[in-house]
């Protein structure tokens, strides 16, 4: 799960199972080039779109969800995967309610919020469990 | 269309989680009241409050969008509209009406009947010039320059100066677009 701002900074990435090794700095690159396409993808559509939704690949799908304050929320999945965009509109309301309503979360920073984390782990755990 | 946000509006509201409004007002009463011991100046009072509800509304404003499912709005007016009907009702519980927009359609007022947090309050003769609730001038602003729109709101009427109803004027400056860094390769 990667969240980028509306600056196309990432601020927030979890791993939700084993996945190959990337640093830091590969994340925040990987994520401002993803702000970048998406915003190509915007602009090069014929009729006024929202943007890049699912990237699907052989062995993986990346799906975007984006906001109307242009927060993107992207989630790296197995091609099999459904449900993904109800997932994603899941980690937009736990964002809206533990990153957000923490006053002391500036916004546009990278989260650093543990109730964030907590349930987003409840949150992927009851959808692996189905 | 009216219809339709109005319902929107009913449901958000259900949906929130409720308090006790005593509670609020009263919060809000002593926030309002130590700014004026802090300040001591009418107008940085009035300015802070701004401050606050700026910061508020740039945080409310996609708690509002995720609970309530109103899809993009496809003008100002919508903008309005979704604001007075939708926005108000799921936060504070009213509604406000939209009316006189400018020729140009890019000003409205939004008339409010009743306050929740006016409740109790009478405004003392030394501090004639506070606008008890300018924290929602504030919020709207926040909330919009979220959303890509710069506006300025200032309240023009306020119950607890004596007239019938609240009113909040909105003037909309501009549209920011999505600023893209030049190319300096």
């Amino acid at each position: 799960l990667f969240v980028i701002n509306k600056a196309g900074g990432l601020i927030y990435s979890k791993d939700f199972a084993s996945l190959p090794n990337m640093s830091a700095n590969d994340y925040l690159r990987v994520a401002s080039m993803f702000h970048s396409l998406h915003a190509i993808s915007q602009n090069i559509a014929p009729i006024r779109s929202g943007g890049i939704e699912v990237l699907s690949a052989d062995t993986f799908n990346i799906c975007c969800f984006r906001t109307a304050t242009n927060i993107k929320f992207l989630l790296v999945v197995e091609p099999s995967t459904l449900g993904s965009d109800t997932m994603l509109k899941g980690v937009y309301d736990r964002y809206v309610e533990y990153v957000l309503k923490n006053p002391f979360y500036e916004v546009d920073m990278p989260i650093r919020c543990e109730l964030f984390d907590v349930e987003l782990e409840k949150l992927v755990a009851e959808a692996n469990a189905r | 269309m009216a219809r339709n946000l109005q319902r929107a509006g009913e449901l958000a509201f259900a949906k929130m989680e409720k308090i006790n409004s005593e509670v609020l007002t009263l919060t809000y009463g002593s926030i309002v009241a130590q700014l004026v011991k802090d300040y001591e100046d009418v107008e940085e009072v009035n300015k802070q409050l701004e401050m606050m509800g700026y910061n508020m509304g740039i945080r409310l404003v996609d708690e509002f969008l995720a609970k309530s499912h109103v899809g993009s709005c496809q003008s100002f007016r919508d903008s309005a509209e979704v604001i007075a009907k939708v926005g108000l009702r799921m936060f504070l519980g009213v509604s406000a009406t939209v009316s006189q927009w400018s020729q140009d359609g890019n000003e409205f007022s939004l008339v409010m009947e009743e306050n929740p947090l006016h409740e109790f309050v009478d405004i003392p003769e030394h501090l004639r010039g506070l606008y008890y609730c300018n924290i929602l001038c504030g919020v709207i602003r926040g909330a919009l320059e979220m959303l890509n729109m710069r506006v300025d709101a200032q309240y023009v009427r306020c119950k607890l100066r004596g007239d019938a109803h609240s009113e909040i004027r909105v003037k909309l400056i501009e549209i920011l677009e999505d600023q893209y860094p030049e190319d300096d390769e």
